[in-house]
């Protein structure tokens, strides 16, 4: 049998039947949020109804506040926002599927509670309600993000139908350097690759950096593949996958746990396998990174400048960086570490979990901040860990503002957002005009340099705060 | 799902890479039901003022607020899953978007709507491009039968494209339909999965 990648292991394994190429493939679990709504009308509307309702999980997140979490769904004063947290639960009561609602302790982004539930294994397909389901391919698992329609299918027969994917390989030698997060790494090949160069592909992270990495940082450099276009991410499972898993509540135990350990270890792509592109990069060539523009691909590190279009010769380029640079209100040229920020925000799928908080917090902890700075933990778990650790207090000594968990600022529409000119350093995702509130600027940074920038009230190189 | 065939109709050019679906549908459109007014949702805050007011924006104009075709550059749709964006392209009136390349998830989104994804490179949009902004109100010929695009100058563009897709557009066929023919299969294959990976099933 010839030699294969850990995607086409998972993809044969979930081929139901095949049609001129394009394949129905089995999905393991599906995740939703309140925005699924869409799904339950079209569903509603066919008179259909779950198939497997134990396969699909709901969560609060979008649309839940981060403050105010006492009085639960009714302390969500705008109507609009409180009766998309009610569908949810309704669509979810109707049809039996499990809902991680606003009130349960284990509340949190649809990205960060199924693999602190063991929902997410080694050798799935996760379909998720979320570009950002790539993230769950940290594990070693083919998980990506669908839209309304396609959930609606998966709901409604457990498969989905989907033509196969090239392979990339990106390998990431030697090590990180001091002050340099996995959030820098991504940015970094996404810099690189581009906002459209894993177009078709699904991206496997290879090398020491990454083995070196923890579930945490593997997580978010998945997260971000969306971000370079690519259809998933994907880290081949090891032991420190295993050990994060052991002990969760959806994991297996005992014999089961001895059964499912012996089919993840050959879920790794084998050591001959071929991959349609490979990428490579040197971990110690990376800085901390910010963007300056619109897009994820705007990124340059944080010693860096914003661009001169004049000195671009291609004249689409020179167009996109001038319409970059006009909406973003930045000087061609200028020191990226001279741009002033009006606010902070440590959350998103991206970056709220533990180790990011831990991270965050050894900056904050050496100074006050000068902007407002919200820290919303991505779950309950997150938060509870976090503040058991003293976290809470590190971040509020220091005048951050210690939030409880959901999308938040990162996707906007929770009632958190940006005033239209305000300016913020953000450990999210997606750097789109208007994506934190109409107008607003948006610079994605590190947990780390997104501290630093709460303390100096501008973009910061974090090395210099930290020696 | 309304089939896409043949279509003759005035273009629009978008010279602006990475349009992403939080453009084309703001987020806080997301909880809006599927309506008509997602005409006014489409690029919204790229088309009106913070008051309401219309900007001046290509769509906005005449004659391309008639527009049902959009010729874009690279990673048309990149970003955020939303359907919405779909939604308010359609409503608006666009049936066909023509790129060098598209987010993935968008174009699935497009294909499932019954709005059609076309290929063309990168040169091949540009010059298409230039002929819109040459002559606003030029019509472009959208031949999926064929898997032709027939340009201002009246040169033929041939696209490529998977043949189920193109199959399910022409026929208007969802994907439930086909699905349903693989009933007993999906049971068969579940059964055996389920019995290979029993520890998946057991929910605390």
């Amino acid at each position: 049998m010839t030699a294969s990648t850990m995607f086409e292991k998972i993809w044969r394994r979930h081929v139901i039947a095949e049609e001129e190429g394009e394949v129905l493939l089995h999905v393991d679990r599906a995740l939703i949020h309140e925005g699924s709504s869409h799904a339950f009308e079209k569903l509603d509307s066919q008179q259909r109804t779950v198939a497997r309702p134990k396969q699909v999980f709901a969560f609060n997140d979008h649309y839940v506040p981060t403050t105010g979490r006492d009085k639960g769904v009714d302390g969500i004063a705008i109507p609009e926002i409180r009766n998309m947290v009610l569908k949810l639960a309704a669509n979810t009561a109707k049809h039996g599927v499990t809902l991680f609602g606003i009130d349960d302790p284990r509340q949190g982004i649809l990205h960060i509670v199924p693999p602190e539930q063991g929902i997410t294994q080694p050798g799935l397909v996760i379909c998720g309600a979320d570009s950002h389901t790539s993230t769950h391919g940290a594990f070693g698992c083919l998980a990506f993000g669908i839209g309304a329609s396609e959930m609606m299918h998966v709901m409604a027969t457990q498969t989905i139908w989907q033509r196969a994917s090239k392979t990339m390989r990106v390998t990431v030698n030697g090590t990180l350097g001091f002050g340099v997060t996995p959030k820098d790494l991504i940015l970094a090949i996404i810099a690189k690759i581009g906002a459209g160069g894993g177009t078709g592909h699904v991206i496997e992270y290879a090398g020491p950096v990454i083995r070196a990495m923890s579930m945490e940082g593997r997580m978010t450099v998945c997260n971000m593949s969306i971000e370079a276009g690519a259809r998933a991410g994907m880290v081949a499972p090891d032991a420190t996958t295993f050990q994060y898993m052991e002990g969760r509540p959806y994991a297996p135990k005992g014999a089961a746990w001895n059964e499912a350990l012996a089919f993840w270890k050959t879920v790794p792509s084998d050591t001959e396998a071929r991959f349609d592109r490979e990428v490579t990069l040197e971990g110690a060539d990376i800085a901390p990174m910010v963007t300056w523009g619109t897009s994820p691909e705007h990124a340059a590190p944080i010693t860096g400048m914003a661009p001169d279009p004049e000195r671009e010769l291609d004249s689409t380029k020179r167009a996109e960086l001038a319409a970059a640079l006009e909406y973003q209100r930045l000087k061609p040229g200028m020191a990226l570490s001279e741009i002033s920020i009006d606010r902070v925000f440590i959350g998103s799928c991206t970056n709220s979990r533990i180790e990011d908080l831990r991270a965050a917090a050894e900056v904050a902890r050496r100074g006050r901040a000068r902007v407002p700075a919200w820290i919303v933990p991505g779950s309950r778990a997150v938060q509870r860990q976090a503040e058991q650790e003293g976290l809470d207090r590190i971040f509020r000594d220091a005048g951050f503002e210690w939030r409880d968990p959901g999308c938040s600022l990162c996707t906007a529409i929770n009632g958190d957002q940006l005033k239209p000119g305000e300016r913020c350093a953000s450990t999210s995702n997606r750097n789109f005009r208007g994506r934190q509130g109409t107008n607003s600027h948006t610079h994605l940074v590190s947990p780390p340099m997104a501290a630093a920038a709460a303390l100096t009230g501008r973009l910061t190189d974090v090395r210099k705060l930290l020696k | 799902m309304t089939p896409f065939t043949k279509l003759t109709a005035i273009a629009a050019p978008f010279d602006e890479a990475n349009v992403d679906t939080n453009q084309l549908c703001p987020t806080r459109f997301n909880k809006v039901p599927r309506g008509p007014g997602h005409a006014r949702i489409l690029f919204h805050d790229r088309r009106f003022a913070l008051d309401g007011t219309p900007k001046d924006h290509i769509l906005n104009r005449e004659p391309f607020s008639r527009a049902q075709i959009i010729v874009a550059d690279r990673n048309w749709g990149c970003g955020s899953s939303r359907e919405s964006a779909v939604y308010a392209l359609y409503e608006f009136g666009i049936r066909c978007v023509i790129a060098p390349s598209f987010g993935d998830i968008h174009a699935n989104n497009c294909a499932k709507n019954g709005l059609l994804p076309v290929v063309l490179s990168a040169t091949e949009c540009a010059v298409i491009r230039k002929q819109l902004n040459a002559h606003p109100g030029a019509t472009l010929t959208v031949d999926l039968s064929a898997q032709t695009v027939t340009d201002v100058d009246g040169v033929v563009h041939r696209f490529e494209i998977h043949p189920v897709r193109r199959k399910c557009l022409l026929e208007g066929l969802d994907d439930i339909a086909r699905t349903r023919q693989y009933a007993e299969r999906i049971e068969g294959f579940e059964e055996a999965y389920r019995n290979e990976r029993p520890w998946l099933y057991s929910n605390p």
